[in-house]
C-alpha cells in the first residue's frame, strides 16, 4: 500500500506578520507542523514493517526540506518537495492545485493530512485536494483502519462519534487525538539523509505559472488592522455582591 | 552558619559512566564524536572537515559518518548565550582565507567604549583599563554565530544531531568510547509514555566534550578520570536581555558598582554590560559571581533594577524587549582548569573545561581555538592508526602553547586584584579614588560557591515591580527565551528537596527562571522545595550553588535566537 | 450581491451558528438565499425565512442526512449555478469546513476562512480575519466570484429578522462518483458528560489561587451549572491537583470559548497564550495586581471560596 502524507513547514517560535507582504513572516526558523506529525505517525503505523511505502509531500521554500527530513527520520521512505518561486503566495485554490498535481503523480492509495496547521494557513486543505483528486474525503479521524481496498474511520463531531467507511483510494485528515507521534531515533535521523528527496518545480508538475502563486490565487490580503477593542474592561472589588455582578455581566453578554 | 553545600544533591557522577549497553551491531558508530554544537564543538567540526578534505584516506578510516555532533538544544544556537564582544583572532585562524570575518554574521567591530561606576542615581565615568579595551574586537550574537558555524560545519561534512542529549559517558577498558544519548518520551514519574524512545549508544574513536558551562559529561569525566584542577571551579551568573531601541548605541558600555553592594561581607562581585547590536538593537546584561551570600539576591531582579538607572533607562527609552536569557560562566581561571584536558579517548574544550578570562569577560575565542586544536589532535591520533592512551596528549601541549594559556596565565593572579569583577588595577585604582576608597578587594577565592555561608538582608524589597515595559517578571522572561518545554517530563534537576528556609529562598531567588519555590513548612525547621523543571533554561546556577543540573530530554529548554 | 448561506441542522433544529451567519447576510442588505440538505429539511424552510432567507433551496433526501461533505458540494455547486450567486457563506463546523473547501476546489472559487466578521466596502466584500492569537486582524478579499467565506463559530448572533415565508426551490443535482464514496455506517451521539475543553463554548479554569486540590470542586460545580468544561493551569497540574489533559496554556491546550472563567489564576503569559482569544474573560483573584486583570473583560478582586458558590447558585436558579 502506498501512503502519501502532506506536510507543512511552519514558522517556529513567536510569529510575526511581515508588514510589507502582510503575510506571516516565514524567514525565521521553521519546523514540521506538529499536527502533520500525527499524520506521518499514522502512515507509519499503517505501513508497519510491511512492504508499503510512505511518501511525504510538501510545497514550500527550500528550507521546507528540513521538515521533510524530520518525517524521513521518523521513518517515512521518500520525500517530495515542490519548491518554486512561482508558488509563493498561493492561497487555498492555488495550493490545492499544486498539491493535487504532485499527489496525482504519486497515485497513492491513501493521502493523509494533519488536522490543522499551527500557522492556520492550511486548515482546510484536505477537502479541496480531495475534490481535485476526485476522491472521497473523511476528516477529524481519531481512529483509522485500512483493509480490503477500503478504510474505516472513527471521527469526532460536535455531537459524538461517527463511523465512516470509504473505498480506497481516499483522502483522510487525522486529528491530533489519533496517536502520539514517535520521536525519531538516532538511527532514523542519521538514515534520513540517505533517503530519496526529490525537489520539483511547477514545470515538473505540469502546472502553469498562472495557476499557482498569487496569479493562481482567488483571495488576497488587503491590510493589517487593530483587533476590535475589548470594549470596556471592568474591574470590581467584591463587596458581597460580586456573584450577582458576574451574573448580570453574563446576562448582558448573552452568555447565559 | 547555613551553607548550601551542607545539603548536597542526590547525584553521583559514577551513575553516568557505563560500558556500552546496546548489542554491538546496534551501536551507532561514528568517527569522531563531538558533544555540543557551540563555538568549541563547531570549530572542532569545521577544522576536522578541512583536515579530512585534504586527507581522504583518514576520512575513509573514520567510516560512514566521520564527524558527528550531538546537540541537546532544538538546533545549534538554541542554547547559546553570551554578550558578546569577541576577539576575532580565533575565527581568523579557523577559517584562514576560506571565509572573511566580514562574511560572518556579526554586529561589526567595536567603535568605542565607556566604563562607568554607578551609584543609584549617578554614573561616574572611568577610563577603560588595558584588559577592558575592546579595540579590534567584534560584536556577535553567539546564538547567530552558532547557526552560521553549524552551516559551515555541515558544508564540511559534519553531521549535526540536534535534540539529542548526551546522558552517559561510555567507558570500556579505561577508555572513553563514546556516549549514550538520553531517553525521550518519559512521563513525570519516569514512566514510559506511548512514544517512549530509549537512548542509543553512540561510539566513536575520539570523543570531544564541548558542552559549555556546567557541561554534564565534562563534570562526569573530570570525576571519573581524576582530572580536577588545583582549585575548585567557581561561576558567575549572567542574565541578559536583547532590546530593540529607538536611538542607536554607539559604543560598548561596562558598569560596576550599583546595584551591587560594595561591602565585602556580601561578596557581590560583577558588573553589567550594554553592547550595541547594529543600529536598532542592544543587549544588556548583569553578571554576578555565584559566591554571593545574601539569600535574597536575584541576578534577574538586579538586571531589572539596573534598567531603572537614569543612564541605562535613556539607552532603552522608546524600545522594546525582544529576548531574554541566562547562563553561567566559569570564572576560576587557570587554577580551576582540569589538571589535564584529555583522557584516553577523550578531549575537553571551551567553557566546559573552564577556559574563560573573566577580567576580560572573554571566552568565545578560547572555545573556538580549543576546538580547533582538539580537531588537530584527534586527526593526528587517527592518522597514526590507533588511539593509544596518551595519543591525545598532544592536545594538552598544543593548548599550553597557545594564546589560551598565555592569556589565562597572565591573569591568573589578578583574581585578588579584580575581586572577580571585570576591572584590573588601573580601573580599580581610579574607581577607588572616585568612590573615596569604598571599593574593597575580595579575598582570593578558593572555595566552591556552595560553601559560602548565607546571610539575609531585605535586598528583595528594592527590586522593582514588573511593569511589563521596562521591567519584567521571571515567568514572562522565560517565555521570551522561547522555552516551551513539555511539562510532563521527569525532573532533570537534582537537589535536596527538604532544606532550611534560607537555602530554599536562596535557590528560589537565584534561579532566573523561577524553577524553585519555597514550599510548605516540614515542621522540623526545614521547608519543601517545589520544583518546576519545565521553566529551566539550563543556565547551570543550581550546580554552582548546591544542586546539580542534568540534561533534560533533548530539544527542551530555551530557543535562543538573538542572545 | 447574491448571497447564499449554507445552513446546517441537527434533528429538527437549525444550528445556531449558521443562523447567525444567515442573519449577518441579511444585514448586508442584499437578497439572501439559504440551502438545506438532508432529511426533514422541508419543515425547516419557514424558520430559515424568519432569520433572513428570501429563498430556500431544499435538497430533501434521507440518504443525505449523514453529515458527509462531498454530496453537499454537488448540491451547492448546482445551486450556485442555478441561482447565479456570487457569494457563499458558511458558519464553521466540522462539516461546513470540508464543504467550503471542497466547493472552493470545485468552482476554483477563493475561500477565506477563520473570519470573525465581514463588511461591505465600496460594493465589495472585505473579510476580517484574526491572526497571531487574535493580536492583529487582517483584512482579506477575493479576486473573483463566487466568493466563499467561512466564519468562526459564534461570530454572529442568531437574531430573527422577522422575514416572511421564503420562496422555496427544490434542487436535485447529479452527484459525482467520488461524492458517494464515504458512507456513515454508525453514529453514536454522545451522552452529555460535558463538552471537551477544545470544543466547549464555556470553560471554567482553576489556578493556584484555589488553594488546594479539594477546592477544584468549585470550578467543577460552576462548570456544570454553566454547561462548560473544566480547565487547569500548569501550576495546579504540576501540583497534582488536576490532570494534564485539562491544562490550558503554552504547553497545554489552546482554547477560544465564548466565555472563559478564571478562578484564582494569576495570568502569567504561559497561561495567557492558551486562552487570550476567548470572547469574554471573567476572572476572580484575591490579588488586585494579578496580570490576568489586564486582559479580562470583567475582573473581580475577591475570594473565590466566597464568590464562586454564590455564583453557581445564582446560575442554577436562573436556569431553572
Amino acid at each position: 500500500m502506498k501512503i502519501a502524507v502532506c506536510v507543512k513547514h511552519v514558522p517556529e517560535g513567536s510569529s510575526r506578520i511581515d508588514s510589507g507582504s502582510k503575510r506571516l513572516d516565514r524567514s525565521g526558523e521553521g519546523a514540521l507542523n506538529h499536527f502533520d506529525a500525527n499524520a506521518v505517525e499514522e502512515a507509519l503505523r499503517l505501513r508497519g514493517d510491511g512492504d508499503g511505502e510512505v511518501v511525504v509531500v510538501s510545497m514550500g521554500p527550500e528550507k521546507a526540506a528540513d521538515s521533510l527530513r524530520k518525517a524521513l527520520a521518523m521513518g517515512a521512505d521518500r520525500a517530495v518537495l515542490v519548491s518554486d518561486d512561482g508558488a509563493a503566495g498561493s492561497d487555498l485554490v492555488a495550493t490545492s492545485r499544486v498539491l493535487a498535481a504532485a499527489l496525482a503523480r504519486e497515485e497513492a492509495d491513501l493521502v493523509l493530512f494533519g488536522q490543522q496547521a499551527s500557522d492556520a494557513d492550511g486548515a482546510v486543505l484536505w477537502a479541496a485536494v480531495a475534490e481535485r483528486l476526485q476522491r472521497p474525503v473523511v476528516s477529524q479521524a481519531m481512529e483509522l483502519s485500512v483493509g480490503d481496498g477500503s478504510l474505516r474511520v472513527k471521527r469526532q463531531t460536535e455531537f459524538g462519534y461517527d463511523v465512516i467507511e470509504a473505498p480506497l483510494p481516499a483522502v483522510v485528515a487525522v486529528s491530533d487525538a489519533i496517536n502520539e507521534p514517535r520521536y525519531p531515533s538516532l538511527k532514523g535521523i542519521m538514515g534520513a539523509k540517505k533517503k530519496q528527496q526529490d525537489v520539483l518545480s511547477l514545470g515538473d508538475l505540469g502546472v502553469d505559472a498562472t495557476e499557482a502563486g498569487e496569479a493562481g490565487s482567488r483571495t488576497t490580503v488587503l491590510a493589517l488592522a487593530e483587533p476590535p477593542a475589548r470594549g470596556g474592561a471592568r474591574k470590581i472589588e467584591d463587596d458581597g455582591n460580586a456573584a450577582q455582578a458576574i451574573v448580570d455581566f453574563l446576562a448582558e453578554k448573552r452568555l447565559i | 552558619m547555613t551553607r548550601p553545600s551542607n545539603f548536597p544533591p542526590p547525584f553521583r557522577a559514577s551513575d553516568h559512566v557505563s560500558e556500552p549497553a546496546d548489542p554491538e551491531d546496534e551501536r551507532i558508530e561514528v568517527g569522531i564524536l563531538i558533544v555540543g554544537a557551540g563555538p568549541a564543538g563547531l570549530a572542532c567540526a569545521i577544522r576536522l572537515g578541512q583536515l579530512l578534505e585534504e586527507s581522504p584516506d583518514v576520512a575513509e578510516r573514520l567510516g560512514e559518518v566521520p564527524v558527528a555532533l550531538v546537540e541537546k538544544g532544538k538546533q545549534p544556537g538554541s542554547h547559546l548565550l553570551s554578550g558578546a564582544v569577541v576577539d576575532p583572532r580565533a575565527l581568523r585562524r579557523l577559517f584562514g582565507d576560506r571565509v572573511r570575518l566580514e562574511d560572518i554574521p556579526s554586529y561589526g567591530p567595536v567603535h568605542g567604549e565607556a566604563v562607568y561606576l554607578l551609584t543609584k542615581r549617578a554614573a561616574l565615568r572611568i577610563p577603560p583599563p588595558p584588559p577592558m579595551r575592546n579595540h579590534g574586537n567584534w560584536i556577535f550574537s553567539l546564538s547567530q554565530l552558532g547557526r552560521f558555524l553549524a552551516e559551515k560545519a555541515e558544508e564540511g561534512g559534519a553531521m549535526i544531531l540536534p535534540e539529542t542529549a548526551a546522558e552517559t559517558l561510555l567507558v570500556s577498558h579505561g577508555r572513553v568510547v563514546g556516549i549514550r544519548t538520553g531517553e525521550k518520551g518519559r512521563g513525570r514519574d519516569g514512566e514510559h509514555l506511548g512514544n517512549y524512545e530509549p537512548g542509543a549508544d553512540l561510539v566513536a574513536r575520539v570523543t570531544v566534550l564541548a558542552e559549555g558551562t556546567q557541561g554534564h559529561l565534562s563534570g562526569v569525566a573530570i570525576d571519573r578520570f581524576g582530572l580536577a584542577g588545583d582549585d575548585p571551579q567557581v561561576w558567575e551568573l549572567g542574565v541578559k536581555e536583547v532590546w530593540k531601541v529607538a536611538k542607536p548605541l554607539r559604543h560598548v558600555v561596562h558598569t560596576m558598582g550599583w546595584p551591587l553592594r560594595l561591602g565585602t561581607k556580601y561578596r557581590e562581585f560583577g558588573g553589567s554590560f550594554v553592547y550595541p547590536m547594529g543600529d536598532d538593537m542592544v543587549t544588556i546584561g548583569m553578571v554576578v559571581g555565584l559566591d554571593y551570600r545574601d539569600a535574597e539576591l536575584s541576578v534577574h531582579d538586579l538586571l531589572q533594577e539596573l534598567k531603572t538607572h537614569p543612564k541605562i533607562r535613556k539607552i532603552l527609552e522608546g524600545g522594546e524587549r525582544v529576548g531574554w536569557g541566562a547562563k553561567t560562566i566559569p570564572s576560576g581561571g587557570l587554577h580551576s582548569l582540569p589538571s589535564r584536558l584529555h583522557a584516553p579517548g577523550l578531549l575537553l574544550c571551551g567553557d566546559g573545561a573552564g577556559m574563560v578570562n573573566i577580567p576580560r569577560l572573554k571566552g568565545v575565542h578560547y572555545a573556538i581555538e580549543s576546538g580547533r586544536l582538539a580537531a588537530e589532535a584527534a586527526f593526528r591520533a587517527v592518522q597514526r592508526g590507533e588511539t593509544p592512551a596518551t595519543a591525545l596528549g598532544s592536545y594538552d601541549e598544543a593548548v599550553r602553547e597557545s594564546f589560551i594559556w598565555d592569556d589565562l596565565h597572565e591573569v591568573r593572579n589578578m583574581r585578588q586584584v579584580f575581586g572577580r569583577g571585570f576591572f584590573v588595577g588601573g580601573a580599580l585604582a581610579s574607581a577607588m579614588t572616585v568612590s573615596k576608597g569604598r571599593i574593597e578587594l575580595g579575598k582570593m577565592r578558593a572555595e566552591p560557591d556552595a560553601d559560602q555561608p548565607l546571610l539575609r538582608t531585605d535586598r528583595a524589597a528594592s527590586y522593582p515591580a514588573a511593569d511589563g515595559k521596562l521591567t519584567f517578571d521571571k515567568l514572562s522572561s522565560v517565555f521570551a527565551s522561547g522555552n516551551r518545554t513539555r511539562d510532563d517530563q521527569p525532573n532533570h534537576i537534582r537537589i535536596e528537596e527538604r532544606v532550611p528556609r534560607d537555602v530554599a529562598e536562596l535557590w528560589a531567588r537565584m534561579c532566573p527562571a523561577q524553577v524553585y519555590e519555597v514550599g510548605a513548612d516540614a515542621g522540623d525547621g526545614t521547608v519543601e522545595v517545589r520544583v518546576a523543571p519545565s521553566n529551566c533554561v539550563q543556565c547551570g546556577a543550581i550546580t554552582a550553588k548546591g544542586g546539580r543540573l542534568t540534561p533534560p530530554e533533548g530539544g527542551s529548554g530555551p530557543e535562543y535566537t538573538l542572545t | 450581491m447574491g448571497i447564499l448561506v449554507f445552513l446546517e441542522h441537527h434533528g429538527d433544529e437549525l444550528q445556531k451558528g449558521s443562523l447567525g451567519v444567515l442573519a449577518k447576510a441579511a444585514s448586508l442588505g442584499d437578497d439572501v438565499a439559504a440551502v438545506l440538505v438532508g432529511a426533514g429539511v422541508t419543515a425547516l424552510a419557514a424558520e430559515a425565512g424568519r432569520f433572513g432567507a428570501g429563498k430556500v433551496w431544499l435538497c430533501e433526501d434521507d440518504s443525505l442526512d449523514p453529515p458527509t461533505p462531498q454530496p453537499r458540494v454537488d448540491v451547492l455547486a448546482q445551486v450556485v449555478a442555478d441561482g447565479g450567486y456570487d457569494t457563499v457563506l458558511f458558519a464553521n463546523s466540522v462539516l461546513a469546513a470540508d464543504v467550503a473547501a471542497g466547493l472552493s476546489a470545485r468552482l476554483d472559487a477563493g475561500l477565506n476562512w477563520d473570519l470573525a466578521d465581514v463588511e461591505s466596502r465600496d460594493g465589495d466584500l472585505v473579510g476580517k480575519r484574526p491572526a497571531l492569537q487574535d493580536s492583529v486582524y487582517v483584512d482579506v478579499g477575493w479576486t473573483s466570484a463566487p466568493r466563499l467565506a467561512l466564519f468562526r463559530a459564534g461570530s454572529f448572533d442568531a437574531v430573527p429578522g422577522g422575514g416572511g415565508a421564503p420562496e422555496v426551490a427544490e434542487v436535485s443535482p447529479s452527484f459525482a462518483e467520488h461524492s458517494r464514496g464515504a458512507r456513515v455506517v454508525d453514529q453514536q451521539l454522545e451522552e452529555s458528560s460535558g463538552p471537551s475543553i477544545e470544543d466547549a463554548d464555556i470553560v471554567v479554569a482553576g489556578g493556584r489561587g484555589l488553594g488546594q486540590a479539594e477546592s477544584f470542586t468549585l470550578a467543577e460545580e460552576l462548570a456544570k451549572a454553566l454547561g462548560g468544561a473544566v480547565g487547569a493551569t500548569r501550576a495546579v497540574v504540576d501540583a497534582g491537583w488536576y490532570p494534564y489533559a485539562a491544562q490550558i496554556g503554552q504547553t497545554g491546550k489552546t482554547v477560544s470559548p465564548k466565555l472563559y472563567v478564571a478562578l484564582g489564576i494569576s495570568g502569567a503569559i504561559q497561561h495567557k497564550v492558551g486562552m487570550q482569544s476567548s470572547n469574554a474573560i471573567v476572572s476572580i483573584n484575591k490579588d488586585a495586581n494579578a496580570p490576568i486583570f489586564e486582559f479580562s473583560d470583567l475582573g473581580v478582586v475577591g475570594d473565590v471560596h466566597e464568590i464562586v458558590p454564590k455564583l453557581t447558585e445564582l446560575i442554577r436558579a436562573r436556569k431553572s
